[in-house]
């Protein structure tokens, strides 16, 4: 971990280690600033909280939310609730799968996309809903999803540009 | 003065506060914002809820602001003293309801539905010169072909009884000002005025029930967490939103914020409370951001901190998040989670009430039912049980998805049938003319039949046919959806969500999915269904929470249902509705192929033949019934059936 990430995870841990029952809110600081929790940044907390490790590692495997290893360069979500899923969301993870050869909960092994299945984005009347580094897209279907992934990568080759 | 509650441990038995004074601050700034907004000609109100903005209503927000500017025409984004006369008021509220229609726009009453970027100029023109509405963007209804003016007009609108959504719709969530000016935090004064008591004998009035979705009636659990003996204790608001395909927390908590925020203070003050706490689901940071917004805007007003009003009265709120746990929904999960543990639940008694939050007495409530609570507290009990029935007093948020013509979040007095909601306000099914059934409860509750939708939507009347009230997922369902795969669903749900303590979820629940996924996969064997009532009654009886008390719901309420449904699965192998692929055969329709080859490239069996440009066929001997020719084919030419 860099000098400067050392820092921001030491001022997380100083705002909150006194705090009561604070655990879950600064795992939620560390992973708003990396985008998942290293293994380093839950070693640091246990030392410098003196929280067991054991305890943090309890904790960020048990909620859905943390995530403990680093994201895709580009993240898929499909929402998975019960509108999307009465309007085919399951379509759009096979699709997906054709395409990428990753099921959901995977990433490329180029590290380029990842796919994950999500529980409920509560944007219902737009079902079925994906999200494509965080912007939803509405009323999806499953031939859609080549064009979509066509777009991200003209995207990347203008950056790259 | 400090709060009165004695050190020791005494039980509260009079009104530990004083009366509210020096309440005129207040009243200074119902009048400043009066003042300012006199001065507004005419209001554009934009939808800015999550729906209305992934379908664009930020782009159409920003729009307005460029073309006005274009125009010459005065406008404001926040009503302060230095808005000019008779300029226009561009505002941004929460939800507004009709979200199948977005983005939506409401101009001085008139409602713009499916609003672009490029409609705006027009409407400028139209609308704001010539005072014209722009006919092409008004809702068209349905059966009488003609143009709507107004949400009255509208029949999605006409058979609600808004009131909590009323004012979510309309006001600016982040001005405190506007709260205060439409009568916010007069509720708070008039709490302090008749005291803790006072205010729980109003609730009891009212007769509000948990709106969580247990339908506990709320002066109970207050009382019991006043009447416990000890000066610390927590008021926690329960704003970690779970149920799929619901989000009528969220729309709240975006578009009322300061309703739930002077909720939460009238409930700390009812129970005796120095401190609330707002658990709010981590994938809803607009709301969170919201919350917090209001939060200190309240600090800054002296509505929250110490000695509030003068009345002696200290409270402090304060924002922790959830991290994508349903099972935290139970309350007893959901204070582990506070303490910064796993979400796991603990058998009651002790109830939170006696032994919450760090073993102090604490009260859990819903954002819904803490959003009812100012709008009791200021009209009174009696009116709020004017609304709804007798056991079931009051209006009910729901969130109405899936197959239904109009989607969006609705608001209805209890009691009405469920046919009127589903044909009248959400205008009917998508496809075809009957609806085959609504599930209401999400994973912890049942379906509504065809049968039953005469019966008026109660807690009691819902419990009754084997569902639940739920905290408002209403999901209407056509006849192309399978009944057995819907439970599957659930079942699948709770699985992923139990969180392993006790025996009976954990393993009775993997066991009823283990069965299902065999029925819908066409591996069903006689006394399956046998084996999932065995499986689902223990699980009912001897889980330790509610979840998987709960769980097999979903599945016991379609048997009772669609038995039939099971029973073609099991004995024919066969699907009816086509759902389940594995039970299902997949069949090109010569005359739509066009020869493109996007099914032969998909099929992972290698079973479909063709030349590219001329018709492909399925070789069905080979077929592994994966279904992935039907999601490639662009041209509807693979039948599934």
């Amino acid at each position: 971990m860099s000098n400067s990430s050392n820092e921001e995870l030491n001022s997380i841990v100083d705002k909150w280690k006194d705090v009561k029952g604070s655990l879950v809110m600064m795992l939620h600081a560390v992973q708003d600033k990396f985008g998942y929790v290293p293994r380093s940044a839950a070693m640091e907390i246990s030392s410098r909280a003196k929280i067991p490790l054991a305890k943090i590692y309890e904790v960020l495997t048990f909620y859905h939310f943390f995530k403990l290893t680093a994201p895709a360069k580009h993240q898929i979500a499909v929402c998975t609730g019960t509108a999307c899923y009465l309007k085919g969301s399951q379509e759009l993870i096979k699709a997906l799968e054709t395409e990428l050869g990753v099921s959901a909960g995977q990433t490329t092994a180029d590290g380029r996309f990842s796919v994950t299945a999500l529980r409920c984005l509560g944007c219902c009347v737009l079902a079925p809903v994906m999200t494509v580094n965080g912007k939803i897209h509405g009323h999806v279907k499953p031939a859609d999803i080549p064009s979509i992934l066509r777009e991200i990568s003209k995207g990347e080759e203008q950056n790259a540009q | 003065m400090p709060n009165k509650i004695s050190k020791k441990q005494t039980i509260p038995s009079k009104n530990d506060v004083n009366p509210a004074q020096n309440t005129e601050k207040l009243a200074q700034i119902l009048q400043q914002f009066e003042q300012n907004y006199k001065k507004i000609d005419k209001r554009i109100t934009i939808c800015g809820d999550s729906g209305c903005l992934a379908q664009g209503s930020q782009k159409v927000y920003d729009a307005f602001k460029t073309e006005l500017a274009k125009t010459g025409i005065g406008f404001c984004l926040e009503i302060t003293p230095s808005c000019y006369e008779n300029s226009l008021y561009l505002c941004k509220s929460g939800c507004q309801g009709f979200c199948a229609q977005g983005p939506l726009v409401n101009v001085e009453g008139t409602l713009y539905t499916k609003v672009r970027a490029e409609d705006v100029p027009e409407i400028i023109e139209t609308t704001l010169r010539q005072g014209k509405p722009v006919e092409r963007l008004l809702y068209v209804n349905p059966k009488t072909g003609k143009r709507c003016g107004g949400t009255k007009d509208i029949p999605f609108y006409q058979k609600q009884t808004r009131v909590l959504l009323a004012d979510c719709g309309r006001l600016n969530p982040e001005d405190i000002n506007e709260y205060i000016a439409n009568g916010g935090y007069s509720a708070l004064q008039k709490a302090l005025n008749i005291g803790p008591e006072g205010v729980i004998a109003e609730m009891k009035a009212s007769g509000l029930r948990g709106r969580g979705g247990g339908g506990f009636p709320t002066w109970l659990k207050w009382e019991n967490t006043r009447k416990q003996p000890g000066g610390e204790k927590y008021m926690i608001c329960n704003a970690d939103e779970g149920d799929p395909g619901a989000y009528m927390d969220r729309s709240l908590l975006e578009g009322n914020p300061h309703a739930v925020i002077e909720g939460m203070i009238i409930a700390g003050l009812a129970i005796g409370a120095q401190k609330g706490i707002f658990y709010i689901r981590a994938e809803y940071p607009i709301a969170a951001q919201r919350v917090q917004k209001g939060i200190d805007a309240c600090r800054k007003l002296g509505l929250l901190g110490e000695n509030i009003f003068n009345s002696g009265f200290n409270y402090e709120l304060e924002i922790r998040y959830g991290a994508g746990a349903f099972v935290c929904g139970e309350e007893t999960a959901l204070i582990a989670s506070l303490e910064g543990s796993r979400g796991m639940p603990r058998p009651k008694p002790p109830f939170p009430s006696q032994s919450g939050l760090w073993g102090k007495p604490s009260a859990i409530n819903n954002v819904e039912t803490l959003a009812n609570v100012p709008y009791i507290i200021s009209k009174g009990g009696k009116w709020f049980a004017g609304f709804g029935t007798e056991k079931s007093p009051g209006t009910k948020v729901f969130a109405m998805t899936g197959k239904s013509k109009n989607s969006g979040l609705i608001e209805i007095a209890l009691g009405m049938p469920v046919k009127d909601i589903v044909y009248e306000i959400g205008g009917g099914p998508l496809k075809g003319d009957k609806v085959k059934a609504v599930q209401t409860g999400g994973p912890s509750g049942g379906v509504i039949s065809g049968e039953n939708m005469e019966m008026p939507i109660t807690y009691e009347s819902l419990q009754q046919i084997g569902s639940i009230m739920g905290s408002g997922g209403f999901i209407v369902m056509d006849e192309t959806d399978c009944m057995v795969d819907i439970a599957k669903f659930y079942l699948d749900f709770c699985v992923d969500e139990s969180c392993g303590k006790c025996a009976p979820c954990r393993i009775g629940g993997y066991q009823m999915l283990q069965i299902l996924k065999r029925i819908t996969d066409g591996q069903g064997e006689a006394g399956d269904i046998d084996r999932l009532q065995t499986v689902a009654t223990a699980m009912q009886k001897a889980s330790l929470c509610g979840l998987g008390q709960t769980a097999p719901n979903p599945v016991m309420s379609t048997l009772r249902y669609f038995r039939h449904e099971y029973e073609e699965h099991i004995n024919k192998k066969h699907c009816p509705t086509g759902r389940c692929a594995k039970l299902v055969g997949f069949e090109i329709i010569k005359t739509s192929c066009v020869g493109c080859g996007a099914c032969k490239r998909a099929c992972p069996a290698q079973c479909i033949s063709g030349e590219l440009r001329s018709p492909h066929s399925i070789d069905p001997n080979k077929c592994i019934k994966c279904g992935q020719c039907y999601a490639a084919c662009k041209f509807n030419a693979v039948r599934r059936g």
